[in-house]
This record gives structure tokens, sequence and C-alpha cells, in this order.
């Protein structure tokens, strides 16, 4: 069996997500080959050759890829693709927009968002927001699989010592351009690889409110979330989002604080080693997957919290 | 321009579902069903294109069960202008959905398809872009804001970290996300106006798709529940127990 991997990056590094990626192929066992897709991206690759457990990488170095665009992107995975008996890609933005149009263009279906490996052949993903876990077999030629990545253990990123190897096949289809992104900049880190994340729900009452929690996440090295609530009321952007439409997230802490608990932000959450709730609704349903909960008014809590971290 | 919009019969967000005790499935038994709130946006989207004189005709499909009727007619009575079911009371894979709907495509010829992100049922976010490699057609998923200029539209996605604008040449697939817009609710007068629209009823067969996958769902499980854990009395315990009993700061 050879397994191909999609690489996440930046086209200047190696994005996090991808060693929880390669932790799932090897637990399907077999060769790992990393595909690096995009322009300029050579740095890319050589990161991506020191991954424990990669034994080839290549590299589609071509302007067309600069900006991850599905429609030149995907031919590229299906044409190499075709050699392999597995493909996988991380369930980011990135991944969950490319990988179903590759699955397509190979006529096959795609399991999205595996939580874990049965067999090379069998699979277990969260449905229904995660209040249940299917278990499913395909009996595909190859397997097309995005990765949710709290799911698996990251491999090393350093010990390997794969080969790179230069295609040179696809290019510009011509149907879509890139025109602009703008992305949010933050010191803090990433939401889905922090190891302590503090969200915010409709408790926060607005969003200058959410500065309070910026705080507290600046002592503890922090990402900070919110709810789907606090996003539907306009108090932060969507991509700060933890749930089952939003990020889905497993920090050693986190922290929710004015959240209570909907099961759609239960299903982007639950899976946290410790969990804290502040709220001072004491029958709010996030006290029932709570380690610790504090029954309090946040607007005392918080600041107070601040000064004892 | 004739603009289409897919939506999906599923289980309402509200209800907690339970897994069956043969580990078969979900229990849908006497379960409201609505419109998938994904596809909900997608029918919002297309009815203000509509309305600010940039689509001509809004057709609403859907690929289910006979009583995916009552999601087309509140598509309908939302402002659509003319449905199609494809019956099928098969659980279907997204592929075979990507299928049904490029013959659905083939036939209406549309100039904007837009789909649901993904439906809250089987949590795939496949279908739209499969349509889009199906139809050779661009995609712009997971859609923040939709622009029509031209041949062209530009589409504002919500990606990791931000968001990001591309333009794509129509005909073109867009995929809803949450902040596209807030969907309106039906008056009465436009329900009852609703149910004189024409609803088509279509068959996998008749648009020559087979309904045949490559995968199946062996068994479906209740996640490992997690017990809820203690109260502390104010900040100072919380911080006491985080650090020398949870260590995690």
């Amino acid at each position: 069996m050879a397994i191909l991997v999609i690489a996440e990056h930046t086209n200047v590094a190696l994005g996090a997500a991808t060693l929880n990626t390669v932790a799932a192929a090897k637990a399907i066992g077999g060769d790992i080959h990393v595909l690096v897709a995009g322009a300029e991206c050579a740095a890319v690759a050589e990161a991506a050759a020191k991954i424990d457990g990669v034994s080839k990488v290549l590299l589609a170095d071509n302007a067309a890829f600069a900006y991850q665009l599905p429609e030149n992107i995907a031919p590229l995975i299906a044409e190499v693709g075709k050699n392999y008996t597995h493909i996988l890609a991380s369930a980011t933005s990135n991944g969950k927009n490319i990988l179903p149009r590759v699955a397509a263009l190979l006529d096959v279906d795609q399991i999205s968002e595996i939580i874990a490996v049965e067999s090379a052949d069998t699979f277990k993903r969260p449905i229904y927001a995660g209040n249940a876990i299917a278990t499913v077999q395909s009996n595909a030629a190859i397997k097309v699989i995005t990765v949710r990545g709290t799911g698996f253990d990251a491999v090393a990123a350093e010990g390997g010592s794969a080969s790179i190897e230069a295609l040179t096949v696809g290019g510009d289809v011509g149907i879509s351009a890139f025109v602009g992104e703008e992305l949010a900049k933050s010191d803090r880190p990433e939401l889905t690889a922090a190891k302590i994340v503090v969200s915010g729900g409709r408790g926060m009452q607005n969003g200058d409110n959410f500065e309070m929690l910026n705080r507290v996440a600046d002592k503890l090295g922090a990402a900070v979330g919110a709810s789907r609530a606090a996003v539907d009321a306009g108090f932060v952007p969507n991509d700060m989002q933890v749930g089952q439409t939003g990020k889905i997230v497993a920090p050693d802490l986190y922290i929710a604080v004015g959240i209570s608990g909907a099961i759609q932000h239960l299903a982007g959450m639950k899976d946290s080693k410790v969990i804290v709730a502040i709220n001072k609704d004491e029958d709010a349903p996030i006290f029932q997957v709570a380690d610790y909960g504090l029954v309090a008014d946040l607007f005392e809590a918080i600041p107070e919290l601040e000064k004892a971290l | 321009m004739k603009v289409l919009v897919a939506v999906k019969r599923v289980v309402d967000y509200n209800v907690k579902v339970r897994v069956k005790a043969d580990n078969t499935g979900v229990d849908l038994a006497n379960v409201k069903m609505s419109m998938n709130p994904f596809c909900e946006i997608g029918v919002e989207e297309d009815i203000r294109l509509k309305e600010k004189g940039i689509a001509t005709e809004v057709v609403v499909v859907s690929i289910g069960p006979n009583a995916a009727q009552e999601q087309l007619r509140t598509a309908l009575a939302l402002g659509a202008d003319r449905a199609i079911l494809v019956e099928c009371n098969d659980e279907l894979r997204s592929l075979t959905v990507a299928k049904l709907l490029k013959a659905v495509v083939d036939q209406e010829q549309p100039q904007l398809i837009i789909l649901g992100k993904q439906a809250i049922d089987t949590d795939n976010n496949q279908t739209g872009q499969m349509l889009g490699a199906l139809t050779g057609y661009a995609q712009g998923t997971f859609a923040s804001k939709v622009e029509v200029a031209g041949d062209k539209v530009n589409v504002t996605r919500e990606i990791d970290g931000g968001l990001q604008t591309v333009a794509l040449n129509l005909p073109a697939i867009v995929t809803t996300d949450l902040r596209l817009n807030e969907p309106r609710y039906a008056s009465l007068p436009n329900i009852m106006k609703a149910k004189k629209k024409p609803l088509e009823i279509i068959t996998p067969d008749s648009l020559g798709v087979s309904t045949a996958s490559t995968v199946t769902t062996l068994k479906v499980e209740a996640p490992a529940a997690r017990s809820a854990g203690i109260k502390v009395k104010d900040v100072a315990e919380l911080v006491e127990k985080l650090k020398n009993e949870a260590k995690v700061i």
C-alpha cells in the first residue's frame, strides 16, 4: 500500500496539521509520500522530508498553485493520486475545499473527518455534530479521506530523511483567480493548535468585552475562540468559531466563558482534556461536561482570573 | 440569469439525536425534520439575487424522500419560482447526490448553483466541491459574500485564519457559510401562494444515475460520555485546582 498525504502549508512553512494527518497514514500502514503543491514552496518540501515516517516528498511548484485554488490543484492531486491506495488531507478549510473535488475526479466517495483508523479500509467518523460516531468501510480502489487532527497525535516533525522529487504536471485551468485575502494578525497561537483555548459566548454581550478574554489568553499563552451564538451576534469573526460548523479543538485546557453549551458548541470542544466553565446560570448545559465549574458573573470573575494568573 | 439552489431535508438542528439501540443508525422516528440550515442560507441568497434583478429565475432542487416536498414548499414560500424533487428513499452518499445534481444542472443550465457547505446530519461537506469537479465549474466554498459582476462572480470565503476572495468564471458553484446572510421567514400569504407553484418529481433512474456506493456504514454508536466534574466556589479555588490538581497551567 502507498499513501499520499497532501501537505497543509503557507508556501513558506509546513502546517502543523500535516503531522496529525501523517499519524493517520501511519495508523493505516504503508509507504507514506507527501505532496507539496504550491508556489516557491521548496522550504516546505524540505520540512516535509524531515517528518518521521515519510519516505518520499513530491514537490509541485507552480505559480498556479500559489493560493491553493481547487480548480487547479484538484486535477494535480487526482493525477498523482491514481498510483496510491489512499489519499489523505487534513480537515482544514483548505483540505475540505480541495479533497472532495479530487474524489469526484477519481469517481470515488470521500470519507470526511475521520477520528480513528480501524483498518486500512475501515474508519470512524463523527456524524450529527458528534452526537453519534459512525464506523464506515470503503471498498473504493482509492480511499480519499480527510483527517480530523484532534483524533491523531502528531508525529515528530524531525527524524525523517525522505527524498524530494519535483513534479511538472498541472497548471492554471483558467476558470478561477485569487483576488485577495484578509488574514487576522495575531501573536496568539492558532485555535486548532493551541494548548489552551479561552472562548466566549453570548454572555460576553459585545465584541469589545472579548478584550477581557484576550488579556487572560495572553497570560496563559492561549488562543481565543467563540461560540456560534457570539459569532451570529456579530461580536467576533467566524474564524473564531468553535463548534460543529466551525473549528474542532481538543486542547489541554478549554475555558468556556459565558457559553451555555449548545450541542453544536460541545461538538467542537468536548474532547478537550480539561474543561472549565464560567457562567452565571448554574443550570447551563456546559456544566454537564465541565471538569471545573464556576457559577459567577463573568464580568467579575474574568478580571479576577486575569489578576490571579 | 437562472440560478439553482439545492436543499436537503435533515433532522431539525434543535433536536438532540439518539443512537438506536441496535447501532444501525440514529433514531429519526417522530423527530422534527427541517431544511438544512446552510441550505436555507443558500435559498435566501438566491432570492436576494432575484430581488436585485441579477437572477431571473430561482429553481430549487432536493434529493430525498417524498416528504422532502415539505422543504421544497418552504423554499417556494420564501421566494423560489419552481421546484424539482429527485425522489429517492435510499441514504445517498455525497458523490451520488453530486451526480444527480449534475444531471439536473445539465437540463436546467443555471449560471449560478448554490448549496449549503454541509448537511448537519452526515456532516460531510463534499457535495458542492464534487459538483464542481463533475461540471468542470469553479467553486467558491464557505462563502460569506457573493457578488455577481458581469460574467464572473466574486466570492469571499471563510478560511482558517481569515477571509479569502476569489473571482470565478460563470457558471460557478457557491457553498454557503453562516455569515452569508440571515434567512427570512415565510409569510402566510406566501406560504399559500407556494402551494400553487410548480413542483416536479423525478427519479434517479430518469436521470440515468446509479445510486450504488463504495462506502458502507457498519455501525453507529453514541460517543463516549463526559461526566460533570465539580463546582468551585471562587476564582482562587479554580486557579488552585488548575495548577495543582489538573496541572494544566
